[in-house]
């Protein structure tokens, strides 16, 4: 051995125990991996699912979905229906249907400062959201609020301009704590930079969860340690930290190297990537599939005649083998969708029309509608052009791209021609998409909530023109009035089963017309260490860190 | 030369006008705004919503309307608000422009502590093995994508040996100090130095190789001067005046330019911050964060301009200032 190779040598001995990077875990605590950091930290300003995570750590919303997909309540003593009392049918003011709901907070539920959340709280939380100068995106909720009566320090009664079966729904109500910012709201037109949740995120008196947040470096991580006012059952871990990691490789690496505990099912790997780490380091960690309710499909563009011709669109769906793609590409954990509504959902309806990978009706409906085989097998009509189609969806999205490629191939066998055509996510969804620039076919997907009206996709008044400056997502150019009519009237009736039976028809309609070609639910991957139990995965917007008290060690 | 540095000084603060109105535009003309991202994120968003939304955030007013705002604002210290991370946009950038300056200036001192002496060895010694050598470790830093190199530290460093931290930046509560920082550091730093350790070699030792062949080169041997002193006293200064353009250049590359290793490395720096800020539409952000990066681009050149003087007595701005 020369000298310098002993000088290494020794140098790497002595350098091990320096440079050793342990395990993340140490005592009770849990460092999660995420792939995005939060752009505020105000509960309604905007909607992102960083922030819904991390909020789940912090904060308890008055009612929410539990993992039955049931609305429950959190902050709330007893979900209010028009069974028990709670709810109440009225005329509004102006003679309209309404509904009154009372709710009483939990007598125990307080801030982080030790203040208790009041109905002074709920109603400050109503006129920010209601306020059109708030900087609060989605005011619709806010605004059907005609009022709010005060019973007492912890019941109101909320009085809604209309009657919907989600009228004890109050899950998007993020409650804003009135001693601390109502101060910040003086002026309304500057309260969204004003907001103590962005200028002071650490002040414990904004949580009212099992954690409060006690450093957030913009872009790397989130801490967050034990609410010590925290009025509900203990959790494990003393001290949760969030780390941002957008590259799923690097998220892999720190997982692997113990820089990281587990990677988050809401914002982590894929389903194929999370099926190749499965693979390779499967036996070490627990690895939870959950479908949900992001809805891939391939959006048609009904503007083109050829298009228009609904045994097309029937035959391209009876040429898709979707569940071959679900099973080859995905594992079989991304389920076929037939419509936009999730199985899991109870209005989900199961005799829906379903389009079985089946080349000899697809054949046929071809035929039929003037589309003949010729030399190569493809098709041409009585004009002899070609029955080619263009798809596009986003560059750079590796898993859409395979599907595009599946499609390509298995559509070429029955007689379609498809060009592929990509865009950059922001061209493609900034414009091809948003202003129904899209020849034929775009793919994508819709993030939807159980039991959601698909109003603003499927009704004839959503559909984005310049004379309404491209607003609405009817981007397919649907137009259906019995679809039409059932989207109004769904969110209104109130009896279940009458709305399971709309919800049945809308289905029909849907698979029936297939403005788009659905394709599967996507699913979430939970890459969680052997010692952590108690994550249950719910398939729908609500994370599973609202249950952060149920998570538990074992080792 | 105090007359050259005002005069430059001018000249920068006109190209900094004029790259704010050019960067402005050219974000303002990408497809989408603030608010589409907004509605993809939340299927509650009505179009009455939108419309309100446009109006509260000035989308509404023509494009040379907002500039011109946004141009009023920055005149008073008003730089604007950064929609991405609901903060001013000082604060937004503070942090990231201090993280990628410490790795910018620890990865380019290494590259060229390491860089300048290898080409200077390689040009004294050309067509020999070390030559070689030193070559092709110099070809291979250059070929080696950065996300590549990346993920092979990450893999045999932290994965493998677990010696240090994947990725990110350290918690600063029970942070065990200085160290820990440095841990976090060495990845990338080592990741930017070896593939700038390439280029400068080459730079260097094809500009040594140039002045070696100078007939003031011959003449100090012909006068018996030892082979160091030829080199280090006479060659390199002259040597160096071509290296220092290429890393006068690097400053403004390197620092919007770090965004492959930030990524992998999963570190907050700037060039990471001005990608996410244009990917998400946040002008204001992405705006400055530009601006930054002419602006250090600038700094390089003056500071090339001012080494050239110290490094060549044939190069005055003297005569400039008469």
């Amino acid at each position: 051995m020369t000298s310098v190779t002993r000088l290494i040598a020794v140098a790497m001995i002595f350098a091990l125990p320096v440079f050793s990077h342990g395990a993340a875990q140490a005592n009770n605590t849990l460092v999660i991996g995420v792939t995005q950091y939060p752009s505020t930290f105000h509960p309604n300003i905007d909607s992102m699912l960083a922030k819904s995570y991390v909020h789940g750590l912090t904060r308890r919303p008055i009612t929410t979905m539990d993992a039955n997909w049931e609305t429950v309540c959190v902050l709330c003593e007893t979900l209010p229906t028009l069974e028990n009392g709670g709810a109440k049918l009225e005329k509004t003011p102006d003679g309209k249907d309404g509904i009154a709901v009372t709710y009483t907070i939990k007598d125990a539920a307080q801030w982080g400062d030790g203040i208790p959340i009041t109905v002074d709280d709920v109603v400050f939380t109503w006129e920010v959201g209601k306020h059109p100068k708030s900087g609060v995106a989605s005011t619709e909720g806010y605004r059907r609020i005609l009022s709010i009566d005060r019973i007492d320090d912890k019941t109101f009664t909320l009085h809604v301009d209309r009657r919907t079966f989600d009228y004890n729904n109050l899950s998007t109500l993020g409650l804003l704590p009135a001693h601390i910012d109502r101060p910040k709201f003086t002026d309304p037109a500057t309260y969204k930079i004003q907001t103590v949740f962005d200028t002071d995120p650490m002040n414990p008196g904004l949580f009212m969860g099992p954690y409060v947040m006690t450093e957030a470096k913009t872009g790397s991580h989130m801490v967050f340690e034990k609410n010590k006012k925290w009025w509900g059952k203990e959790p494990a871990f003393d001290k949760i930290t969030v780390r941002v990691i957008e590259n799923t490789t690097t998220l892999e690496a720190n997982l692997l190297s113990g820089g990281i505990d587990m990677i988050s099912g809401e914002l982590g790997l894929n389903v194929d990537q999370a099926l190749a780490f499965e693979k390779r380091h499967g036996s070490k960690f627990n690895i939870l599939f959950k479908p949900g309710l992001i809805y891939e499909h391939i959006d048609l563009m009904l503007d083109n005649p050829v298009l228009q011709d609904r045994r097309v669109r029937q035959a391209l769906m009876y040429a898709t083998d979707r569940k071959a793609i679900s099973e080859r590409l995905f594992g079989g954990k991304q389920p076929v969708a037939h419509t936009g509504v999730n199985p899991l959902d109870w209005v989900y309806d199961p005799e829906v029309p379903k389009y079985a990978f089946d080349l000899n009706k697809a054949d046929a409906l071809l035929n039929d509608a003037g589309w003949k085989r010729k030399g190569g097998g493809m098709r041409v009509n009585s004009n002899g052009d070609p029955l080619r189609f263009q798809i596009m969806t986003t560059a750079g999205n590796r898993t859409r791209e395979l599907v595009e490629q599946v499609l390509q191939s298995q559509w070429k066998a029955a007689g379609i021609s498809i060009d592929i055509r990509n865009e950059p996510a922001r061209v493609f969804f900034g414009e091809t998409v948003t202003k129904r620039k899209f020849p034929d076919m775009a793919m994508f997907a819709w993030i939807s909530a159980p039991e959601s009206v698909p109003r603003t996709t499927l009704h004839s008044k959503e559909i984005p023109t310049e004379a309404n400056n491209w607003s609405g997502q009817n981007y397919t150019g649907f137009s259906n009035p019995d679809m039409d009519e059932l989207l109004e009237k769904i969110e209104l009736e109130l009896d279940k089963d009458k709305r399971k039976e709309m919800w049945a028809k809308l289905q029909n309609i849907y698979a029936t017309e297939l403005p788009a070609l659905p394709l599967y639910f996507r699913a979430n991957s939970f890459i969680l260490p052997k010692w952590l139990t108690g994550i249950e995965p719910t398939g729908h917007q609500f994370p599973t860190t609202l249950w952060v008290e149920d998570w538990r060690i074992e080792r | 030369m105090p007359a050259f540095l005002i005069r430059r000084f001018i000249h920068s603060l006109i190209v900094l006008f004029v790259m704010s109105a050019v960067i402005y535009g050219l974000i303002g003309l990408m497809p989408g705004d603030p608010v589409d991202l907004m509605i993809s994120a939340d299927p509650n968003v009505t179009a009455a919503d939108a419309a309100r939304l446009r109006t509260i955030y000035g989308l509404d007013q023509p494009l040379w309307s907002r500039y011109l705002h946004w141009l009023s604002a920055a005149a008073t210290g008003d730089f604007g608000y950064s929609r991405l991370y609901s903060q001013p946009v000082w604060q937004a950038i503070i942090p990231a422009l201090s993280n990628t300056l410490l790795l910018l200036i620890s990865s380019l001192a290494l590259a060229l502590v390491i860089a300048l002496p290898a080409g200077v060895f390689a040009a004294t010694r050309p067509y020999s093995l070390a030559d070689y050598g030193i070559n092709l470790t110099a070809f291979a830093g250059i070929s080696m994508p950065p996300f590549w190199l990346g993920i092979l530290l990450i893999l045999l460093f932290s994965v493998t040996l677990g010696w240090l931290p994947a990725g990110g930046t350290p918690q600063s509560a029970g942070a065990s100090g200085l160290w820990e920082h440095v841990q976090y550091l060495i990845l990338p730093i080592a990741a930017l130095t070896i593939a700038g350790v390439g280029g400068h070699t080459r730079y260097m030792r094809a500009s040594m190789i140039e002045t070696l062949r100078q007939d003031y080169i011959r003449t100090a041997r012909a006068k018996g001067l030892s082979e160091n002193r030829v080199v280090l006293g006479h060659a390199l200064r002259n040597a160096m005046i071509p290296v220092v353009t290429v890393i006068a250049l690097d400053l403004g590359v390197l620092f919007s330019g770090a965004l492959i290793t930030e990524t992998v490395f999963a570190y907050p720096g700037m060039g990471k911050l001005i990608f996410d800020a244009i990917m998400g539409n946040d002008y204001n952000l992405a705006l400055v964060g530009l601006l930054m990066a002419t602006t250090l681009t600038l700094i390089g050149n003056l500071l090339a301009d001012v080494a050239y003087a110290a490094l060549d007595p044939r190069i005055s701005y003297e005569n400039l200032d008469a």
